[in-house]
């Protein structure tokens, strides 16, 4: 993973709930074994609606996904993060996250900032009024600035995940550090436990 | 303080903790399919890793495969070439995989629990995000995404932030006729495809008690869709009699010693929950998915929802897009609502109990003119189980079409898929736009009620039948 420090730009505005991952890369896309690619997948069945905000010219350049609550429930498909990421965004912003998306955002450099209804609510309706609206997310921070709005406010990170963010630190080598650790517990595990 | 049955099994496999990291947990048991794991084995050569533990790690071909014509190759080619993907990983890893057509295929979360391989106590992960199934086992269970399933490959641990818990107690006794999966659908409604976030839930109380191990994974495999870390309960008599004599379980001796363990797996009084949620059993009547997320439910005795009527302007502007691309009225009574297709199938709803369930209603009677139909069995040891009880016979003799094992129209990954406008009662999870097909409106239920609708053409419950 590339180091995330600082993410600016505009937003799109994706003003629906419940946005599951089966709309952000529709099940056809999983067939691929490759990592890349995912991009023309990116709600692929929404864009075929001219009206759909991702085809408004005004939001043509954004780098930062503002949804709605629950973007991201239902299926555990990374490829979700990889269509969003490589369609050119980098973070997304909601009021609430599923869990399986946004752990396998973290996973990969795209940046899930969870921020009160209100504000979000507020954002939204600000954005579809002015699509130049910058936004700065700041990791070390953890904070989000729309300064045209004066609006500063702070999201939760945990504090190893912002660790990784800042180094751009691989998962597993951090891991792979406490093989020690891992030998001595496979030693204890239940004798019931060994398959052959 | 006592602990919850979750905190034990987590604590019970630390690796290690503090530091400023979070947890390291051990992975008992890894499954692994074709969607989710080839960019993770891509992974691991690319950084000249190996798999750690290849005995603790088990693949299925699930997802892609078809359920017609399987003596045949695979015509979707970028579906073969996942599959194949699989067999060659699998190989070089030196990791067992049931292929399509072997005696132990099937959908991984069926196949898990009936081979003994998902037992009380061990922590189980699986890039899908129905792996909270094998919580029914008292295990620790949860779906990932492939950068874990990479990080589980190469480690087999996965490092994990503490999860509050939430317990979930259905009391009481249900009606005749419902279901665990009319238990999950109504806690649905209860909580919506939030209420869970951040937490592990544990179902507790006396339906849940009296459920059957097959009842117990549909109730668990749906924690996901109220966004649950994991769901699961406290093993029992129940779960110890349908592990005993399986496969993998331990035999003599060994058995005894984890029967002994697996007793010591459950919530201490005094624990207590950071979040708690009550229902009533005696309450829960046939429930059925009125929109396009599974919180959108609605008693099969009910009426389509009004959007005027929900305070919230989020879940109103939901509930008004839902019932457009539902192409459904407000005020519309569902047993009003005709069906073309019928499913019965998927991690949720296709063990040998569901088909039996089903089949009891469907004997004797048939499918209504023009409904479409499928019925999956999760496995291919259910689907030899059923065939040897005859009940492929009666699904047939009602015009229901039998078909080889898969997730099949769940997620509509292989040929079975809805069209654009036509309505599935399906006894899946997912009732999402697009779900079982581009354009296709699903209407979650039970398999009961799913057979029921087939019959009548609209949406039913057995009692209404003839």
């Amino acid at each position: 993973m590339k180091p995330v420090v600082v993410i600016e730009g505009t937003a799109v505005p994706l003003d629906r709930s419940d946005v599951d991952t089966d709309q952000i890369i529709p099940s056809d896309w999983l067939k691929r074994v490759e990592r890349t690619g995912f991009e023309k997948g990116l709600f692929s069945e929404w864009r075929d609606n001219k009206d759909f905000v991702l085809n408004n010219a005004d939001y043509s350049g954004a780098n930062i996904l503002l949804a709605g609550p629950n973007f991201g429930t239902g299926s555990s498909r990374e490829h979700a993060v990889w269509a969003i990421q490589q369609a050119g965004f980098d973070a997304v912003i909601s009021p609430r996250f599923g869990p399986i998306f946004k752990n396998n955002s973290t996973k990969n450099g795209l940046v899930p900032v969870e921020i009160e209804s209100s504000v979000a609510e507020e954002l939204m309706q600000q954005v579809q009024r002015d699509p130049n609206l910058y936004f700065v997310i700041d990791i070390a921070k953890r904070s989000l600035e729309v300064t045209q709005l004066g609006i500063t406010i702070d999201f939760p990170l945990e504090s190893s995940i912002q660790d990784r963010f800042l180094k751009g630190l691989d998962d597993i080598a951090i891991t792979l550090e406490h093989t020690n650790a891992i030998e001595t517990f496979e030693k204890h595990r239940n004798s019931w436990l060994q398959r052959q | 303080m006592g602990k919850t049955l979750s905190q034990k099994i987590w604590n019970n496999h630390l690796v290690r903790s503090g530091d400023g990291l979070p947890d390291l947990l051990y992975i008992d048991l890894h499954l692994i399919h074709e969607v989710t794991s080839p960019q993770a084995f891509d992974g691991l050569r690319l950084n000249g890793r190996k798999v750690r533990r290849p005995d603790l790690t088990v693949a299925t071909e699930d997802h892609n495969v078809p359920t017609e014509n399987i003596d045949q190759p695979i015509a979707d080619e970028i579906s073969l070439k996942q599959i194949e993907t699989l067999r060659n990983n699998t190989k070089e890893f030196g990791i067992t995989n049931f292929p399509m057509g072997d005696p132990h295929q099937g959908i991984v979360h069926v196949i898990g629990p009936e081979l003994g391989l998902t037992q009380p106590g061990m922590t189980v992960v699986c890039g899908d995000s129905h792996t909270s199934t094998h919580g029914a086992f008292g295990a620790l269970a949860f779906g990932i995404g492939t950068s874990e399933v990479e990080h589980v490959l190469a480690t087999q641990t996965l490092p994990q932030p503490v999860q509050e818990t939430m317990s979930i107690t259905i009391n009481g006794e249900l009606p005749e006729g419902s279901t665990a999966k009319d238990v999950v659908l109504a806690i649905l409604n209860e909580v919506g495809t939030g209420g869970g976030i951040g937490a592990i839930a544990e179902f507790r109380g006396a339906v849940v008690e009296n459920l059957s191990m097959e009842g117990r994974m549909t109730l668990c495999n749906m924690s996901i869709e109220f966004g649950a870390k994991a769901g699961l309960i406290a093993p029992d008599e129940v779960t110890f009699e349908y592990l005993r004599g399986l496969e993998n379980c331990p035999e003599g001796e060994g058995w005894d010693e984890a029967v002994a363990y697996w007793k010591t797996l459950f919530t201490d009084k005094d624990a207590t929950f950071d979040r708690e949620v009550v229902l009533d059993g005696s309450t829960i009547t046939p429930q059925v998915t009125w929109g396009t997320n599974p919180g959108q439910v609605i008693p099969v005795s009910g009426s389509i929802p009004n959007p005027q009527d929900y305070a919230d302007p989020a879940e109103r502007e939901a509930a008004e897009r839902a019932l457009e691309y539902m192409g459904l009225q407000a005020g519309s009574e569902m047993k009003s609502i005709s069906v073309d297709t019928v499913f019965i199938g998927s991690c949720t709803n296709s063990r040998i109990e569901d088909l039996r369930s089903a089949a009891e209603v469907a004997e004797g009677r048939n499918v209504a003119n023009g409904v479409r139909t499928l019925v999956v069995p999760g496995s291919r040891v259910v689907k030899e189980q059923a065939e040897a009880e005859g009940l492929h016979k009666i699904f047939i003799e009602s015009g229901f079409d039998w078909r080889e094992p898969g997730c099949s129209m769940c997620l509509a990954m292989n040929p079975d898929k809805l069209t654009v406008g036509e309505r599935c009662a399906s006894t899946s999870n997912r009732n999402f736009e697009g779900r079982q097909g581009r354009g296709g409106r699903t209407h979650l239920v039970s398999p009961r009620v799913a057979v029921a609708t087939a019959i009548a053409g609209h949406f039913a419950t057995p009692e209404d039948l003839s």
